[in-house]
């Protein structure tokens, strides 16, 4: 297998809120390369798409990613000239919309002819009954009151987007699917995997996975300074795998582009959300990493092999959204000597208010700057907290209504005078939530479709 | 034997999936790993965030990429939707197993990436 039979999958966003610039030099990179090659967005998780139900309802021209423009308008023109097919979930709640303005954004670059494919089947909302499907056994805890229902989406596989491609789609629009779907889909559609060549898919599943969060296998989210080092972190290359036809890959970056690849950034990102790494479920295959080979050849370039796959679960998962409750998030810093004791007392002193005015919030006090994230709701470590230059008390409170919610935020404002010495730098917010709980849903109850826009 | 952090001896990564946490521990070299496989146990790893509530905890090893994999559970308080935790990912844990003490024998101090030989 020369490197000429390679299929270059790039990724150009890891998550909603990724870097823009990013998916320039990568589609650069595989159109110069003179092979052929796609590139993935991936920009929805979880919450992100409750979000987008929740802006779709507000107004039904919206619920899709919301920097689709910018990341996707100016690769349209080199991805059109050079045959790089598109793939992303920016669809997001709302995919006929993104490919609304996909169309928009082609038309103003020239190209009205851009083959736009919306996968369609995720929304699963008006088919389903919760009280006859079963919670995935990660989320046994979190299941409640099916009141307040939002959207119910089901991870689709690769099978659509593959289907798309092959009858010419030059971009393919998603809600939800499985993340390293977004690149099988392509690497089926090219090399002419067999839905049942659970081997081939899941290799094509693990090259999905180690580049779905972008940047996160180029040096992204893993640097820390004397230990593991980055260069150029402000101007990190997204990732290309060099995909041959038996699976294997060598992750790399485009030429000139700041971060690093190496042994050590692509096993982090290997075991990235992995439980069992026997069992790596997705809709497409069961994928086991604990044979693959993950070795260096080459300046930023890694080579991954050795997937072995068994076949796909029997059942799809779904994501089930509720509307949640409110959380308020007030903060004040105490500075210099003895800062430590003052933040401690203004902790005390908002708990004791909260008591006194019988608020239905549940609460919790943290120093930040001693002892914060590492602590529970309950700061049983806090009392151990070390003494620092600055500590900033953090008080976050949650409840159903918003209006006490708001009154326990006005007690730390109220520190500006009733509290401890030198408090400043008070900060306050309020937000609703969203609830999220996994379902698992038969498949003989999903069917997705593939419409040209 | 020199005791240190296991960061000095091995880089990590947290994920979360609803209220389950995992933590990969990855040596920073392969004569580091028997020692990674010896010492940070389910156990003291369960030790670290049963003040959070966590219902267990279950280490999966992974010989060929010199690594651990820890799966906890119940962990994060109920997950982004629920926790009043900054963190509501629980991202930053991975450092808080990397602050677990282990025991180097002298002969692979070498092998620590910061590791400075006296002069």
């Amino acid at each position: 297998m020369g490197v000429s039979d390679t299929f270059l999958m790039g990724c150009g966003a890891g998550f909603s809120g990724d870097r823009i610039d990013a998916p320039l030099s990568v589609v650069d990179a595989i159109a110069t390369s003179g092979r052929p090659g796609a590139i993935m967005f991936e920009t929805l998780a979880e919450r992100t798409l409750a979000l987008g139900h929740v802006a779709r309802r507000a107004d039904p021209t919206q619920g899709y990613e919301p920097l689709l423009a910018e990341l996707v308008g100016p690769i349209l023109p080199v991805c059109t000239r050079a045959g790089i097919p598109i793939i992303g979930n920016f669809g997001a709640a709302n995919p006929p919309a993104a490919a609304v303005l996909l169309q928009r954004l082609a038309v103003g670059a020239g190209l009205p002819e851009l083959r736009i494919a919306v996968v369609h089947g995720d929304d699963i909302r008006d088919r389903i009954t919760l009280a006859d499907l079963a919670v995935w056994e990660g989320d046994a805890g979190l299941a409640g009151s099916t009141d307040g229902l939002i959207a119910a989406n089901v991870y689709l596989g690769a099978r659509p987007i593959a289907d798309a491609l092959l009858a010419g789609a030059q971009v393919v629009v998603t809600g939800r699917v499985a993340d390293p779907s977004l690149a099988l889909g392509p690497l089926v559609a090219h090399f002419g995997w067999a839905w049942e060549d659970w081997d081939r898919l899941a290799a094509g599943t693990l090259v999905g996975h180690l580049l779905e969060c972008g940047s996160q296998v180029t040096g992204g989210y893993f640097a820390d300074p004397g230990f593991k080092d980055v260069p150029r972190p402000e101007a990190i290359g997204f990732p290309i795998a060099e995909v041959s036809a038996d699976g294997a890959c060598v992750i790399t970056k485009a030429a000139g582009t700041g971060g690093r690849v190496n042994v050590r950034t692509v096993t982090e990102q290997v075991l990235y959300e992995m439980h069992d790494p026997a069992a790596y479920l997705t809709p497409d295959v069961t994928l086991d990493v604990t044979g693959i080979a993950v070795e260096q050849a080459g300046a930023d370039r890694v080579q991954v092999r050795g997937a072995r796959g068994h076949p796909a679960p029997p059942s799809l998962k779904a994501t089930v959204s509720f509307e949640g409750d409110w959380i308020g998030e007030a903060e004040i810093s105490y500075a210099g000597p003895n800062a430590l004791a003052r933040a401690r007392l203004a902790a005390e002193v908002i708990g004791k208010r909260l008591d006194l005015r019988r608020l239905p919030v549940r609460r919790r006090l943290d120093l930040i700057g001693a002892l914060s994230v590492f602590d529970d709701d309950g700061a049983s470590l806090a009392a151990r907290a070390p003494e620092a230059p600055e500590v900033r008390m953090r008080l976050a409170v949650s409840g159903a209504e918003r209006l006490p919610v708001e009154q326990s935020l006005q007690e730390v404002l109220a520190l500006l005078c009733c509290g401890p010495a030198g408090g400043g730098g008070m900060r306050s917010q309020v937000r609703n939530r969203v609830r999220t709980v996994s379902y698992l849903v038969p498949r003989n109850m999903v069917s997705p479709q593939v419409v040209f826009a | 034997m020199t005791r240190v952090a296991l960061h000095q001896v091995a880089h990590a990564r947290a994920g979360d999936k609803g209220n389950r946490l995992n933590v990969s521990v990855i040596a920073y070299h392969p004569d580091l790993w028997p020692l990674l496989l010896e010492q940070v146990t389910a156990d003291r790893v369960h030790a670290l965030f049963r003040h959070r509530g966590a219902t267990g905890v279950i280490r999966y090893e992974l010989a060929n990429l010199h690594a651990l994999n820890f799966v906890i559970d119940e962990v994060l308080e109920g997950g982004v939707n629920a926790s009043l935790n900054l963190d509501i990912h629980g991202k930053t844990n991975s450092f808080r197993v990397l602050g677990l003490d282990v025991d180097v024998p002298d002969a692979l101090l070498p092998r620590l990436p910061a590791f400075r030989s006296d002069p």
